[in-house]
């Protein structure tokens, strides 16, 4: 599924990364530790956390993530958003918490 | 980089203790010359993790790091010296869930334990070594020929 129809289909404000909509989402990862996301979470994955602070960009980055979904309408700092654009990594926000927007990105995944 | 004698590509790479705002470049960096020179994705997987999970911990932990990553035919070889307060309990320290990280590293998602439990997964060899007060020493190979893989 494309990144563009998971953003329509889940709700969500895409705050940086516009261009890569296009992206093929594999999958979710939900994790607020970076540890655990950079051992586990696989190519095209859509990282589902509370964490805003810049450093989820690089884990993103490295695990190339289709994108991260910020949950509980919490807002990315701004050296976050920076780095998001340096390097073009979709942040998209969420007003739901990390259970619902999981649940839904599931259901809407193994459809 | 440079060449060595012997067929090998050379990298190196400095890290700051407590920069947090350049966190996770010299892994990116990695990433990208093995993807350069074509190595075989889930190799970079691996390398990517070790690296930036090693990367990490002198950010967190100390004062400085040289980081060196050898590529020869054979394997990748990827060297951390820093100038830290170093470990005093090896073996605890490579236990999944220990960790001496701060309230504040914890509340940004770091601390989980994982780091050197992390690097020694995705290695075919790790070394470490450790001179309390002084640093930390981190040898870790992954090979590159399948016959040679854990």
């Amino acid at each position: 599924m494309k990144l563009a129809e998971t953003v329509e289909k889940l709700n969500l404000k895409v705050v940086t990364g516009e261009e890569n909509l296009g992206a093929e989402v594999t999958g979710g990862y939900t994790s607020d530790l970076l540890s655990d996301v950079i051992a586990n979470s696989k190519e095209g994955n859509l990282w589902i956390t509370l964490q805003t602070h810049q450093n989820i960009i690089a884990v993103a980055k490295l695990k190339d993530l289709s994108g991260i979904i910020i949950v509980n309408n919490r807002q990315p700092d701004e050296d976050t958003l920076q780095k998001a654009k340096e390097e073009n990594v979709p942040i998209l926000i969420s007003e739901e918490m990390a259970y619902e927007v999981s649940g839904k990105l599931y259901e809407l995944i193994s459809s | 980089m440079m060449m060595s004698d012997k067929n090998e590509l050379s990298h190196h790479f400095e890290i700051n203790g407590g920069d947090f705002s350049n966190a996770g470049r010299i892994s990116t960096s990695i990433k990208e010359i093995l993807q350069e020179i074509g190595i075989d994705s889930s190799i970079i997987v691996r390398a990517a993790i070790a690296s930036y999970e090693a990367e990490m911990n002198v950010v967190m932990y100390a004062q400085r790091g040289v980081f060196t990553l050898n590529i020869t035919p054979e394997k990748l070889l990827l060297n951390l010296e820093d100038e830290g307060p170093g470990i005093e309990n090896i073996d605890l320290a490579m236990k999944e869930g220990f960790s001496t990280a701060t309230d504040e590293m914890r509340e940004m998602g770091f601390g989980a334990g994982m780091g050197l439990p992390n690097i020694k997964k995705n290695a075919d060899k790790f070394d470490i070594s450790s001179i309390p007060g002084k640093g930390t020493s981190l040898k870790i190979t992954i090979c590159l020929d399948r016959t040679e893989r854990k």
